[in-house]
């Protein structure tokens, strides 16, 4: 594919993901935050982001699966997931995650599993896209080209 | 609930290694300013250190409170030693965390002789009125709403310097530098629902003080956008002015 192709493909590809809300502007304050000399500040952020959350979502879905939940360790692991989707901007990750603290005040465990879930769904969604993104700006990267300023003025 | 197990302290004023490229220790140099951030978050910590770095700060990152008093020194009284080499300049920290939290280590820091006059900026991502409160009666700096941007962070900067003061008083209008960067370009006018448009003023200005009381909410936001906000007015309480989301 012609670079320019391909360069068109990310912003595309890239605008799809905050026109549906899958990230929000905290992305793009990271992306300002990029330069030559941290060229890959995004995606390492973004991997920890990862790391971090695989680990919660394990703990979380241990902690809702005991005979008793303990709310009270339940509800800090979804504040910090809702705190780190938040500052990658991962927008639908943040939102779910404040649904599921509502839900966890009120100690409700059928709808708290409910909520996992969706998390999950949501966090899923964002990794696959974000993956996906990361691989359309090495190919760029790889072909010798730059990865495009984001024009968002859509 | 850091999975780094808060290895990134250090005891003197250092950059700070954490394994992300770029990171190299630097000799002390008395005329930058050093910052010590603290958050048991770390990709929060990840990105307030950088944040800070690309506004040309020294950065020290721990993971919680008690490691913060004990770069400082202030959990023993061996302190005065080691003043001469510890300059630090501004403290950051997350209101949010185990142990102890934010507001507890900012009156640690008040009640120490040697560090009561460094100005202490509390992060949340809550905006909680009496919280905040609290925290400014206690003495912090300022109170910034969480996510971090780049925008917060120069303003914390020019304070440092002089230039802008934090709390009510004589402020200046900031600079219209415009973020600079190579992949995106502000001002951002989305006008989709999931997207709220980004103005140059929220990018810029200084934040507003009319956010809701109510301290059983979590995440308490309005969804109006106050646009006509001066960016003289005082930052001291930051309003998220973003996401109708299922907030």
């Amino acid at each position: 594919m012609e670079l320019a192709q391909m360069q068109k493909s990310l912003q595309d590809y890239t605008k799809s993901l905050f026109l549906e809300g899958v990230l929000d502007s905290q992305f793009l304050q990271l992306q300002q935050l990029q330069d030559e000399s941290n060229p890959d500040f995004v995606s390492q952020v973004v991997t920890l982001f990862f790391q971090d959350s695989d680990r919660i979502l394990n703990d979380l879905s241990l902690s809702l699966d005991q005979q008793v939940v303990d709310f009270k360790k339940v509800d800090p692991h979804v504040h910090q997931l809702k705190g780190s989707s938040s500052s990658i901007g991962a927008q639908r990750v943040k939102n779910a995650c404040v649904v599921f603290r509502s839900f966890c005040e009120q100690q409700n465990v059928e709808a708290c599993h409910r909520c996992l879930q969706q998390v999950k769904q949501e966090y899923y969604l964002v990794k696959n896209r974000l993956e996906t993104l990361f691989k359309l700006e090495q190919q760029i990267v790889a072909s010798g080209g730059m990865i495009p300023a984001m024009e968002l003025g859509f | 609930m850091a999975s780094d197990g808060g290895v990134s302290c250090l005891r003197r004023p250092e950059m700070l290694n954490i394994g992300i490229g770029g990171m190299e220790s630097q000799p002390l140099d008395l005329d930058e300013v050093h910052v010590l951030a603290v958050d048991d978050s770390l990709v929060d910590r990840i990105v307030i250190e950088r944040l800070l770095r690309i506004t040309s700060c020294k950065v020290t990152a721990v993971d919680s409170g008690w490691r913060a008093l004990e770069f400082l020194g202030i959990d023993n009284e061996k302190a005065s030693a080691k003043l001469d080499r510890l300059k630090v300049d501004l403290i950051i920290t997350d209101y949010c965390m185990p142990g102890m939290t934010g507001y507890e280590l900012l009156k640690k820091i008040k009640e120490s002789s040697s560090f009561r006059q460094v100005p202490v900026v509390i992060m949340s991502s809550e905006n909680v009125m009496t919280r905040i409160d609290r925290c400014l009666e206690e003495g912090a700096e300022d109170f910034l709403l969480k996510p971090v941007k780049l925008a917060d962070v120069k303003r914390l900067r020019n304070y440092l310097t002089g230039d802008v003061r934090l709390s009510n008083g004589n402020k200046r209008k900031l600079p219209e530098d415009s973020v600079s960067s190579v992949h995106a370009s502000p001002p951002l006018t989305l006008s989709t629902d999931s997207f709220p448009p980004l103005s140059p003023v929220e990018i810029f200005s200084s934040p507003l003080s009319s956010a809701m009381d109510d301290e059983d909410d979590d995440d308490v936001l309005t969804s109006s956008p106050e646009s006509s906000s001066s960016p003289e007015d005082s930052p001291v309480r930051r309003q998220k002015m973003r996401s109708p989301g299922l907030d």
